[in-house]
């Protein structure tokens, strides 16, 4: 079993630009969060809203154009923004490894796999494996993720792209890293696939005492790995807190929309009622999913005042056009339904309530306490422009 | 707006597609030549050009390993203004399908029957008249026969950042269809993509017209791809995975979008997916695919809430539930889809099925029946009033209660 739980990584406040030909562009602003070892934690939000830029600072593998206004990553305690570049290298890898998106093109297609393998542990083993050693670590590696180990000594190209993000993962293990970044991992992947792959993941996680990030957009895989939910959008996190909590009990706008805009399997399909009744004209009346009405997504380079999600935000006032809300404590916030919480908390086992202590449930919403009326708005036939 | 379409009360059948192959030949050679499509005389020519190797000639020309069964003996049917989920893994052939309705490749054998009606309002194109009100089978249709065709048929492709042109403006991409078919002068045209352009939801459409691709996100270029398709007012529509590649909160209004369309303009949808919860917000029927073969096809809700295949089941049980408090899904399935290259005569699942029995491995693939839960009438009629839950597997078989 793992060790008692140690702070890995500490972002704080942190503030990344990119710098362009029309102006700077605001990537990350005032990101703050941490994570503890054996942690899985969900990075969820839209494309363009900064995951990725997230993920590669982690590493500091942002390109050459970003720069760091302020704030600091820290892993165990030392600053990787300020770390030297040797010093990185040896960490990358070794301490944090990634999964990259994409499994197709992640891979250099005149290597054999095995090969692309064992490059990172020949960089990162310190002594170095002799290739006896070698080779066996990477069949344990295999077999621990489910392929055959012959399929080390196969290209990139033989194999399916299953198969690929699987030997993708096995690279990521291959130097026994603290913390693995998992950058859309199953996004082109169909469903079956998907679920054994997810499935590997998380029992690696849980048997190695890993912590990961997960970074998706699709809200059903997050909820299904994660402990603990961050919702970015554009370049802010909005509402942090236990995934369980943040799902039954999303406090931001935004987080609501997202949940409720995933077609589910499960909820009654109100859809399928509609769409029978499609044929003697009548209009859908609700939908069991939210879709966004406004589906205009912010432009970078001119920020907003206030709010970053007002103009799609079916609760905005004029509050929050003006001041620009912070994470805050939910408790504090939603004096309303506290009933309501308190029920739910008593459901919550014991493995999230010791999240708990370190992973508030926080939302940056001047109206959070007033989600729960977005469901009787209908946005029946308004398509935005996406 | 465009005129309504009257729906009938009784299910019209616009496409009937019948034992539907598509074979592709594998060869073990790296230089290979489609010998199908090479006569004797050219391959003899091209034999002289090969370099020598201990004085004989290095054979490049392919070695015939096999067939890849992309597509085996499918059969299936689509009514007026409905939509039917083609699902499965990547491999199982559902894209093969939608592009052989629209002869994006050719089918080696079988019947794609199209009703083609007479209601939409022919504006001066030219020789579609020869098509009106009579069935025609895609499969044996010439070029000019499909250029034709394509008024009534139509397709969406997966990823709108590769199926759009980047050097043509909205309008221009719109518009195309329109000028193939010689319809309309400028300013018609203009009219119709200004009006098309708001179904879709690109609004004030002045504002879109003359913009290129690059100014557009994801979702309204996959809107573009959307408002190209059904500009000819189409009665089918081919949707391959129209969702799969944009983001979460843009793919909700696709999919509603999508809907909102089929009902308006009365079209009908191939929608291509491996996505089980997108086809069951989209679409009134599922075909679940498996290595080439229809493996149970139903009402959409019968067919998700009562799967009789080991691989709907699987595929189910495989989709993310957006719970936390939920497990992750248990699968009952493992492995990948098999090879397709001249596969057994047996159940195509066996390799995979948990459930298989021994009849499974002695006899060949099952054919499509009925449910036992479903009623068994009026299968094969054409105007059947509505579409059966039917299944094949060997589990399902009458004689199994026996």
């Amino acid at each position: 079993m793992m060790s008692k739980p140690r702070k890995l990584l500490e972002v704080d406040s942190l503030v990344m630009n990119y710098s362009t030909n029309t102006g700077a562009v605001s990537a990350l602003e005032d990101m703050s969060f941490s994570l503890n070892s054996g942690e899985a934690m969900g990075l969820v939000g839209e494309s363009g809203c900064g995951k990725t830029s997230l993920a590669l600072s982690l590493m500091r593998l942002a390109p050459e154009n970003a720069s760091y206004m302020s704030g600091s990553i820290r892993w165990c305690g030392a600053d990787i923004l300020r770390m030297a570049p040797e010093k990185v290298r040896r960490l990358r890898w070794s301490e944090i490894s990634m999964v990259f998106q994409g499994a197709m093109n992640a891979w250099n297609p005149v290597h054999r796999v095995g090969k692309q393998i064992q490059e990172a542990m020949d960089q990162h083993f310190k002594p170095r494996l002799t290739a006896a050693e070698t080779d066996q670590r990477i069949t344990s590696l295999f077999r621990l993720i489910g392929l055959d180990p012959a399929t080390a000594a196969r290209y990139p190209h033989e194999l399916s792209g299953g198969m690929k993000q699987r030997a993708l993962i096995a690279m990521a293990l291959s130097c026994e890293p603290k913390l693995v970044i998992a950058d859309e991992p199953t996004t082109a992947l169909d469903v079956i696939v998907q679920a054994q792959i997810l499935q590997k993941l998380k029992d690696i996680q849980t048997e190695f005492g890993l912590a990961m990030l997960y970074i998706s957009h699709d809200m059903a895989v997050i909820a299904q790995v994660t402990d603990i939910l961050a919702v970015m959008y554009h370049g802010k996190l909005i509402e942090t807190g236990t995934t369980a909590d943040v799902f039954r009990y999303p406090r931001h706008p935004y987080t609501h929309m997202l949940i409720s805009s995933i077609p589910s399997m499960v909820e009654p399909n109100q859809t399928a009622q509609a769409r029978s009744t499609r044929h003697t004209g009548t209009l859908r009346a609700s939908s069991s999913y939210i879709p966004f009405s406004h589906n205009t997504a912010p432009d970078a380079l001119a920020p907003l005042s206030g709010c970053r999600f007002h103009p799609r935000c079916p609760l905005a006032t004029s509050k929050c056009r003006e001041d620009e809300p912070q994470l805050q404590p939910v408790n504090m916030l939603q004096p309303v339904n506290v009933k309501h919480h308190n029920i739910l908390r008593t459901h919550n086992t014991d493995a999230q309530t010791t999240h708990e202590h370190t992973h508030q449930h926080l939302a940056a919403c001047w109206h959070s306490d007033e989600i729960d009326t977005i469901t009787t708005i209908t946005t029946t036939n308004t398509p935005g422009c996406c | 707006m465009m005129p309504r379409v009257e729906k009938h009360p009784q299910r019209s059948v616009i496409l009937r597609v019948e034992d539907l192959h598509k074979r592709f030949p594998v060869s073990s050679n790296t230089f290979r030549t489609n010998t199908s499509s090479t006569s004797k005389k050219l391959r003899s020519n091209m034999l002289q050009w090969l370099p020598k190797r201990n004085g004989k000639r290095v054979q490049w020309l392919p070695k015939r390993n096999g067939y890849i069964h992309a597509v085996d003996g499918v059969d299936f049917e689509i009514a007026a203004g409905e939509s039917l989920g083609l699902v499965g893994e990547s491999g199982c052939g559902k894209s093969t399908t939608g592009r052989m309705l629209i002869r994006l490749d050719k089918p080696d054998q079988g019947r794609i029957l199209l009703t083609v009606n007479n209601n939409s309002d022919v504006n001066g194109s030219e020789g579609s008249e020869r098509l009106e009100g009579s069935q025609v089978d895609i499969a044996q249709l010439n070029s000019r026969g499909m250029t034709h065709l394509r008024r009534r048929v139509q397709m969406i492709f997966q990823d709108p950042y590769e199926s759009i042109n980047p050097r043509r403006t909205v309008f221009e991409t719109i518009s195309e269809p329109l000028t193939v078919h010689s319809m309309g002068g400028l300013q018609y045209q203009e009219k119709q993509v200004s009006q098309m352009l708001q179904h879709v939801g690109l609004t004030p459409p002045e504002l879109f017209m003359l913009r290129y691709p690059h100014e557009l996100s994801g979702g309204q270029r996959q809107r573009v791809a959307i408002a190209r398709a059904l500009i000819l007012q189409p009665q089918l529509v081919i949707a391959d995975e129209p969702t799969s590649m944009l983001d979460m909160s843009v793919r909700a209004s696709i999919m509603r979008l999508m809907s909102s369309l089929a009902r308006e303009l009365g079209v009908a949808y191939l929608y291509i997916t491996h996505d089980l919860a997108v086809a069951r917000h989209m679409c009134d029927r599922i075909a679940v695919m498996y290595l080439g073969k229809i493996v149970e096809t139903g009402p959409t809700e019968q067919v998700l809430n009562h799967p009789a295949h080991p691989y709907t089941q699987a595929l189910i049980s495989a989709v993310p539930l957006p719970d936390p408090s939920k497990p992750l899904p248990k699968l009952n399935i493992d492995g990948a889809v098999d090879n397709a290259i001249n596969p057994p005569p047996e159940c195509r699942f066996l390799n995979r099925c948990t459930q298989a029995i021994k009849m499974c491995s002695t006899t060949n693939h099952p054919p499509l029946q009925p449910t036992q839960n479903s009623s068994t009438t009026s299968v094969h009629s054409a105007h059947a009033a509505a579409p059966v839950h039917m299944v094949a597997c060997h589990l399902n078989s009458p004689d199994m209660d026996a």
